[in-house]
């Protein structure tokens, strides 16, 4: 792909829409349709999309191994981290109304963002992971 | 869409089929108001998956063998019976968008009367997924976590020396 222009600059121009939009997906998901999930999997498109138009050794550099290594643990970590704050704070596992002592309904919203938060990092990091894995491979 | 890809022989058209399928389905999603399943069938059925089969496609033939017709038999026989003991079972399901359906009646109703005021959320699907039933989407990250570190153990291990800092973790 070095050689051809026009996918190499459409890439450029579109990665940073498609991260932003990934973004929104994942903090607009509490109103609009989406959430951690799709999110997480647009996140990790884009990154694909950069292995594929400027090679694998390149988007290694831009996200090493180690990093979604990291993250696909951690996102799992974070939403079951954030589970376990509701026993703590003396209710139950996954309850997340207890975060917010007085309004419980903002403790609800707290929650869930950050457990989509979890969800979203682990996703991207395992879509990436994955994607490494299969070009890595025939070469 | 289906026969065309289980007659091809071709296995990039194959894949193909598969991406636009997968966007058709997504679109059906759309139009039955499911316009969370329609993103993440968009995104993941048609997306992602499509660019994984094509890794996967790099890694073998891109071409079918073709296989004798008396192999094939036994397969087709087990496929329609399943076939039909599904078309069975839909015999059984309410008609689609009737009010009196059960579905309508139990748990649904409290959600959509409740989650304004326990969750304080808009979007419904998100407060379901993420508070009510918050165990089962964490048991959905953890498969796809486990997803991760089974393609890691099956085909991520470097058979080179990797270059750079790939084992320090």
């Amino acid at each position: 792909m070095k050689r051809y222009t026009i996918p190499r600059v459409g890439t450029k121009l579109l990665l940073p829409l498609i991260l932003l939009f990934a973004l929104y997906v994942q903090f607009h998901g509490d109103y609009g349709p989406g959430g951690g999930f799709q999110a997480g999997v647009i996140f990790g498109a884009g990154f694909i999309l950069y292995a594929l138009i400027y090679g694998l050794d390149n988007a290694r550099r831009l996200m090493p191994p180690w990093v979604l290594r990291i993250g696909v643990s951690l996102g799992v970590l974070i939403y079951a981290g954030v589970g376990l704050l509701g026993p703590l704070l003396g209710g139950q596992y996954l309850d997340y109304a207890v975060l917010d002592a007085r309004d419980p309904a903002h403790g609800q919203h707290l929650g869930i963002l950050w457990v989509e938060l979890g969800v979203g990092i682990t996703v991207s990091s395992v879509m990436v992971t994955i994607f490494y894995a299969f070009a890595g491979r025939g070469r | 869409m289906a026969v065309a890809a289980i007659r091809l022989r071709d296995l990039f058209a194959v894949v193909m089929l598969f991406g636009i399928y997968s966007f058709v389905s997504a679109s059906l999603f759309v139009v039955l108001d499911a316009v969370d399943v329609a993103f993440t069938e968009a995104s993941v059925g048609a997306g992602v998956s499509t660019v994984f089969m094509l890794g996967a496609l790099a890694l073998t033939a891109s071409k079918e063998k073709p296989k004798s017709a008396r192999k094939t038999l036994l397969p087709l026989l087990a496929v329609t019976v399943t076939g039909l003991a599904l078309v069975y079972g839909t015999w059984d399901i309410p008609a689609y968008g009737d009010p009196a359906n059960p579905i309508h009646h139990h748990l649904v109703q409290r959600f959509i009367e409740d989650s304004p005021e326990e969750i304080g959320i808009p979007n419904i699907v998100t407060s379901v997924l993420a508070s009510y039933r918050g165990y089962d989407t964490l048991g959905e990250t953890t498969v796809v976590f486990t997803a991760a570190i089974g393609v890691l153990l099956l085909i991520g291990g470097a058979r080179r020396p990797p270059s750079g800092q790939d084992d320090a973790r």
